[in-house]
């Protein structure tokens, strides 16, 4: 067998950008999870009694809980004893505006290209953005109040609308829903909390960014997105993280709430620090995201582009419960190196009428593992249900693979789900067509994987559509030679 | 312009090319006949730098330069333009962006300045017309689904575009109608000037008709067993290739 690297593999050897570390005094938690960790973290956030009395529920539950191991992923067991709960950039003060932000903080962001002010004011995105354990600032908070909405971190909505909080949290991923969000919901340190009234057009891109900085620590940020009736809103979340040779745990819960008519576009581009090219390191990415169309004619659709982490273990998913009710899943999954990532989605069509389409494309490269596992399922009242999924496949190289799970569940015969699955390589002579017109091999392998992704790209936020182009031919870069 | 001494060429240990000799001079057109399998894309990718083909001798030369020093995309920002064969799909990229990427990048090359978006429109609309391409194809994922001969006129698109200074075109008339083997000749016979040269592989002596070429080749088993004047290709027509073939086994 030929060990040696094929022409296609070696454009995809590149180093990780974002891997810098902030040098910043950090408050934190000893290592170690016990019932007066959580204590800490809800004194430190001087949360309310049944704030931290659902964290010690959630920690009991998990406690009982055996972590799960029948995805398509490898990794040795996590010790969770060794992990730091809770980091926090020591502000001195409250900061009032974004101006009082620690100048090491803002040069970070500035370096992840994410500018907290004058920039992306001018191109009308609002901004939270999430270090380590924290909310660090949100940007446009005013403007957005205006209209009613709120946009701010979930560890102030439970100070300032604790009545949303407790309605909310929880009720689309309960506490005792799987291993991971039962960790999350015991330990979760920050987040965003958006709520969109009643008619409401948010008239912004929403968006958060999470960087994970300190040493040791775990990532566990809780996101709860309400859409009440008839409202909009585009939501979107960056990820990024150093360069370390330890793996690090993300552990997020995001829920969404679509009432009647509202309808929730979130977007995420992921692009946590993968580990090096001998899979030494990088981000163990695992996620619970779920929402549900509650009223009639909801919406929600997950698009996500992920780049980075050495395991992804996520599974955006739709609950479609209201009559007519929309789901739609577009992801792009690239895995270089040793990356493994399983992820996918559920749609549950619970009400009649429902309708949900989804596009997977995974990319794979180096000697990586890519599953698409997403479930249909039809509830017995879901009549006309109607499901569309297309899942493919592109491989750069021999040595690296692609494998799809889909699993339906039918439970009314008046619905219609259907599959399709492709699987393809990218070929030496697709290359040699490019370089001959004078395109050297890596711009060709970028736009072979734009054009092979282009579906779920063009399903992004336009200002986001070109970084994120930009990061999927990075995260390829070296695959090709 | 182009200078090519004993090519040798193989693939996979086996020799295809065999002690290839042929000089195109600016302003000139070649054409090269040869039975199936004679090595006649096999010289036309060694040209334009496939690294499957390994060249185990000779040498060639592109306007002064040493042409197989050159990676393929250095041979086409030198001016070396190749019309497939068989033309690649790359699904999802659509032509326009493609052929942009290809000009852009040829200027780059060349030091020139990348065309804005109003000068690269007004160039495609040039080559539209001249090439007779439908708007259609051109806004459709490269040349996913394109019927055969739809996708050599996106290739022959594609050379009127790119302006090289030697065109190779491998068999673009095969599939082609009537009316579009005209195209294909009006466009190459627009292309020539006393700077460029053309090299045309070919089976059919119609396409000569058009494009009358200076010189023929005929390619037999890896080396150019004959050349002569235009009336080759008719005489080729009428009797085949086996006395071409007979007197190949009597020589050797
Ligand atoms: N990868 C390969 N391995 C082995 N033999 C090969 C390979 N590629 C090409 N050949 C052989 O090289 C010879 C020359 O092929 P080439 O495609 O150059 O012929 P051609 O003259 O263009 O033929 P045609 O008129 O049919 O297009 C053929 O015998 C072919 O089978
Ligand atoms: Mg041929």
């Amino acid at each position: 067998m030929n060990n040696e690297l094929s022409a296609i593999e070696k454009t995809v050897l590149t180093d990780y950008k974002y891997g810098f570390v902030t040098e910043i005094e950090v408050d934190e938690a000893p290592p170690g999870l016990n019932e007066d960790t959580i204590r800490f973290i809800s004194a430190k956030k001087n949360e309310p009694e049944w704030m931290l009395e659902w964290r010690l529920k959630a920690y009991n539950h998990w406690l009982k809980m055996q972590e799960p191991n029948w995805a398509n992923i490898k990794y040795d067991p996590i010790n969770y004893q060794d992990i730091k709960y809770y980091s926090a950039p020591k502000q001195k003060k409250k900061v009032n505006s974004l101006d009082e932000i620690d100048p090491e903080l803002r040069k970070t962001f500035e370096k992840l290209g994410i500018s907290l002010d004058e920039q992306k004011r001018l191109s009308g995105v609002a901004i939270d953005a999430v270090i380590d354990s924290v909310s660090i600032g949100t940007t446009f908070k005013e403007q957005l109040a205006e209209l009613g909405i709120i946009f701010c971190s979930i560890s102030e909505a439970i100070q300032e609308h604790p009545e949303l909080v407790k309605k909310y949290i929880g009720s689309v991923v309960p506490i005792t829903d799987n291993y991971f969000s039962a960790l999350n919901s015991a330990v979760f340190s920050d987040g965003s909390f958006c709520y969109i009234p009643k008619g409401v057009r948010c008239p912004m891109e929403l968006s958060t960014y999470f960087r994970i900085n300190a040493e040791g620590t775990g990532q566990f940020e809780r996101t709860l997105l309400i859409a009440d009736e008839g409202s909009y809103v585009s939501y979107l979340e960056g990820c990024t993280a150093p360069i370390r040779d330890e793996n690090q745990l993300h552990a997020a819960v995001v829920e969404l709430i679509a009432h009647e008519n509202a309808e929730i576009k979130y977007s995420t581009v992921q692009n946590w620090y993968p580990g090096d090219k001998d899979g030494k390191g990088g981000i163990y990415n695992f996620v619970t995201k779920r929402g549900i169309c509650q009223g009639a004619h909801a919406k929600i659709s997950w698009t996500q582009v992920e780049t980075g982490s050495s395991i992804t273990w996520k599974y955006p998913s739709v609950i479609l419960k209201g009559d007519y009710s929309v789901g739609e899943f577009y992801s792009v999954a690239v895995t270089n190196n040793h990356q493994q990532a399983d992820t996918g989605t559920k749609m549950m069509h619970l009400g009649k009428n429902t309708r949900s389409r989804i596009v997977s494309k995974g990319i794979s490269a180096g000697v990586s593992n890519n599953s698409y596992r997403g479930l249909v399922h039809v509830g017995k009242n879901a009549a006309n249900a109607r499901n569309f999924s297309q899942c493919d496949s592109l491989l750069l190289g021999d040595k690296c693979g692609a494998h799809t799970f889909p699993y339906i569940e039918v439970k009314n015969n008046t619905a219609v789900v259907e599959h399709e699955a492709t699987t393809s390589k990218i070929g030496e002579d697709q290359i040699f067509y490019c370089n001959q017109r004078g395109i050297d091999t890596e711009t060709a392998v970028a736009l072979i994987i734009n054009g092979f992704a282009k579906e779920v790209m063009n399903q992004l936020p336009m200002e986001f559509a070109v970084e994120a182009q930009k990061l999927l031919a990075i995260s390829l870069e070296g695959s090709v030679g | 312009m182009l200078s090519i001494h004993n090519l040798h060429a193989s693939i996979d240990e086996k020799r295809i090319l065999k002690g290839i000799n042929l000089e195109i001079k600016p302003g000139e057109v070649h054409a090269i006949m040869g039975p199936n399998g004679s090595g006649k894309s096999t010289l036309a990718s060694v040209l334009a730098g496939r690294e499957d083909y390994t060249v185990t001798d000779g040498s060639v030369t592109f306007n002064g330069k040493d042409l197989l020093e050159l990676s393929p995309e250095e041979r086409a920002g030198e001016g070396l333009f190749l019309a497939f064969q068989y033309p690649v799909e790359i699904p999802g990229l659509s032509t326009t962006n493609f052929i942009k990427t290809a000009v852009n990048e040829v200027r780059k090359y060349r030091g020139e300045e990348a065309l804005d978006a109003v000068a690269f429109l007004k160039l495609m609309k040039e080559k539209m017309a001249m090439t007779n391409i439908d708007q259609t194809l051109l806004s459709r994922s490269l040349n996913e689904g394109f019927s055969g001969g739809e996708k050599k006129r996106n290739e022959v698109f594609q050379m009127a575009m790119l302006q090289p200074k030697l065109a190779i075109l491998d068999e673009t008339d095969s599939g082609l109608d009537i009316d579009a083997i005209r195209i294909v000749a009006n466009g190459v016979n627009k292309l020539r000037s006393k700077d460029n040269a053309v090299l045309l592989v070919t089976h059919y002596q119609r396409l000569l008709d058009y494009i009358v070429p200076d010189v023929i080749h005929v390619l037999y088993n890896g080396q150019i067993v004959k050349s002569g004047p235009k009336e080759l290709a008719l005489e080729l027509e009428e009797r085949g290739y086996d006395f071409i073939k007979e007197q190949f086994k009597a020589e050797a």
